[in-house]
């Protein structure tokens, strides 16, 4: 065979390998959930309480953190990581500043998310209970709001690194056919390279938010773990990703077990569904 | 579309062949356990435990110990009471450690085997809080459940200062920390109000997770313990150990004969002066002994009454059952320097008839 031949068929064995692990996750998670289907069915979906003594489970407050902080965390870093890949790659291309705060934001990626949580337990937390004695909401500290702003932290250098590369990929002639016209820096920014780097900035955002989806332990050691609907977003709440890791280890009951395993298949279904609803999202901005 | 099943079959086989290579693997290390050479005095066998994280760093230095002495390595990995149960009649342990003794409907599982509740130590759950000073409070089991409860709302409450008539209580308003995390301390704790209050028994229970009527959660002792350290006006509970290692305030509580008893070591070996049953399956809450901690509980290992299951051999059987006997004799000198609470001269004598208990084919081991 020639060695070209054989190159293919090995991508193609892995590619398969990788779709079929994929499906073993996803079969493995089903099979395991079946006893809470059952039992539980839509009931699972609907309830908002979680009641291991009483073999109550509903993910609906779960499911609702987690939508929350994760959205609220991709608000927040938006602008910042829009920022700074527009600094990165229209104003400060080269250079030492440039390449010191490139692998800075890169360094932030590369934090272990216990680290994060300690940083966020130590110093965020104080800093937020602060903030809600001046708001006259209960200071907690923690809670939906300090576990999405460190989410928001979190997952910067994710979208941030994609949008930049994305934006230095605007054709250099379009920009300097907008600044002959007489466009201002801004007017470029504003006109050209977002406009042309729209699907490859929501790209970005998607992947961040997916990071946020299933982020675990940074979340559970800085959201309160409440496992009930939040009330505002200080409230203490719980993500689908946290209970699983706060829960599995004791959880004996065979009910008890297949819920949490459960909340792992709907975590999948739901970062599934984003992803496939942003693919939608950039063909359709793309086209225009 | 050939070639793409050609491919499937090709991945296929691939897996089978991953899969497949890993068992003789495994079989091999046993064999290496078993057949190791054997000398008279030091063993060279490696026993492999999981189960329960409390009992950890005493186990740890209990294990290290026996290895230096006797031979044997032990393998104990902490992955929670739940998963050393599981592991154990999964069978892929040689004995599981578990916080909480094992229901009826667990213990059925082990299909016609029995399993035994072998007591190592006890442990104890202190309530912990973040107050101005930090002052020695006293507390009653429903004052405690009525805090957990949410119904005590603040620290100047009349319920708190009755209990502590030289104390100057803020009128802060409390904010309650439980585990997170599914815990044999929350089982004990809970397990103790469960007893002790009424409400608390019918809207919580007991349980290793609960749904909580109020408060934050944090994961493990540390977790717990850093919230309440930065969270004025917090109340939490931590194991005694943990709590003695960093000298956390701790509060006394009132035990059954009324008396205000100061979490130690030695009020927790007291609360195990009560009529023990024969198979040690017994929740010290709320004990009877007149000096002994209300919130202690044993913490076990558990072993299957018949040695002989899955091919196991004969010597594996042995120093499995001579590990646990030492652990309960010579083994008690290391509890009380890491602050655990070693076996009362009563459970130790129930531990050994439950360890001669133990067969091989139907013959005592011990």
């Amino acid at each position: 065979m020639k060695s070209d031949t054989v190159f293919k068929y090995v991508l193609h064995l892995i590619a398969v390998i990788i779709l079929a692990l994929l499906s073993l996750i996803f079969i493995t998670l089903f099979v395991n959930s079946l006893p809470s289907i059952k039992s539980l069915g839509l009931k699972f979906f609907i309830s908002t309480r979680w009641n291991p003594v009483k073999g109550e489970f509903g993910a609906l407050p779960f499911l609702v953190g987690t939508l929350i902080t994760s959205f609220l965390a991709l608000i927040i870093s938006t602008p910042f990581s829009l920022s700074i890949a527009v600094f990165l790659s229209e104003y400060f291309k080269r250079g030492a500043l440039s390449s010191v705060i490139r692998s800075g934001v890169e360094l932030l990626s590369g934090i272990p998310s216990v680290i994060y949580g300690f940083w966020g337990l130590f110093v965020l937390v104080p800093v937020i209970r602060n903030l809600e004695l001046k708001l006259h909401v209960p200071p907690y500290g923690v809670g939906i709001f300090t576990a999405s702003l460190l989410l928001a932290i979190m997952i910067i250098p994710y979208s941030a690194s994609i949008i930049r590369e994305v934006m230095k990929l605007v054709p250099a002639d379009l920009k300097e056919a907008a600044y002959s016209l007489g466009a201002t820096r801004f007017e470029v920014l504003k006109g050209v390279v977002i406009p042309y780097s729209k699907s490859g900035i929501t790209a970005g955002l998607i992947l961040a938010l997916g990071r946020a989806l299933g982020e675990t332990m940074a979340v559970t050691m800085v959201i309160g773990n409440a496992n009930v609907l939040p009330t505002s977003i200080f409230a203490p709440s719980n993500t689908m990703a946290s209970i699983i890791a706060n829960e599995f280890s004791e959880a004996v009951d065979s009910i008890y077990l297949s819920s949490l395993v459960e909340l792992g298949l709907l975590l999948i279904v739901v970062s599934a569904a984003i992803n496939i609803i942003s693919r939608w999202v950039i063909k359709r901005t793309s086209k225009v | 579309m050939k070639k793409f099943l050609t491919l499937l079959t090709i991945a296929a086989v691939m897996l089978t062949v991953f899969s497949c290579s890993q068992e003789p693997q495994q079989q091999q290390q046993q064999d290496q356990g078993q057949n190791g050479p054997e000398e008279i005095e030091k063993v060279d066998i490696e026993i492999l435990g999981a189960g329960a994280t409390f009992p950890l760093p005493l186990y740890t230095a209990m294990f290290e110990d026996y290895h230096q002495k006797y031979g044997p390595m032990v393998n104990y990995q902490g992955i929670g009471s739940g998963g050393g149960i599981r592991n154990l009649l999964d069978k892929t342990v040689d004995f599981g450690g578990t916080d909480a003794f094992m229901s009826e409907e667990d213990m059925a599982q082990a299909a016609g085997n029995q399993i035994l509740h072998i007591p190592t130590c006890l442990g104890a759950i202190v309530v912990t809080y973040n107050l101005p000073d930090n002052p020695t409070l006293k507390l009653t089991g429903q004052v405690v459940a009525d805090i957990f409860l949410g119904r005590i709302k603040k620290w100047n409450n009349n319920q708190i200062q009755n209990l502590n008539p030289g104390v100057e209580l803020p009128n802060m308003d409390i904010v309650v920390v439980h585990r997170s995390d599914g815990s044999g301390s929350t089982f004990i704790f809970s397990d103790y109000l469960t007893k002790i209050h009424e409400d608390w028994a019918e809207m919580v229970g007991r349980g290793k997770s609960l749904e909580w009527p109020t408060g934050l959660g944090a994961k493990g002792n540390p977790g717990v313990a850093g919230l309440i350290q930065q969270t004025p006006g917090s109340i939490g509970y931590v194991e005694l150990t943990y709590a003695l290692s960093n000298n956390m305030p701790v509060s006394h509580i009132q035990n059954s004969s009324s008396n205000f008893i100061e979490p130690t070591p030695e009020a927790v070996s007291a609360a195990a002066n009560v009529e023990l049953p024969n198979d040690m399956r017994v929740s010290l809450t709320d004990t009877d002994a007149p000096d002994g901690y209300p919130i202690s509980g044993f913490t076990w290992i558990i072993v299957y009454q018949e040695q002989n299951y899955n091919n196991r051999d004969k010597v594996r059987a042995e120093q499995v059952a001579k590990l646990m006997w030492w652990m309960i004799h010579e083994g008690q000198s290391h509890p009380q320097p890491l602050h655990y609470a070693p076996l009362p001269e009563q459970a130790v004598k129930k531990a050994e008839s439950l360890l001669r208990s133990m067969t091989y084919n139907g013959e005592a081991i011990l």
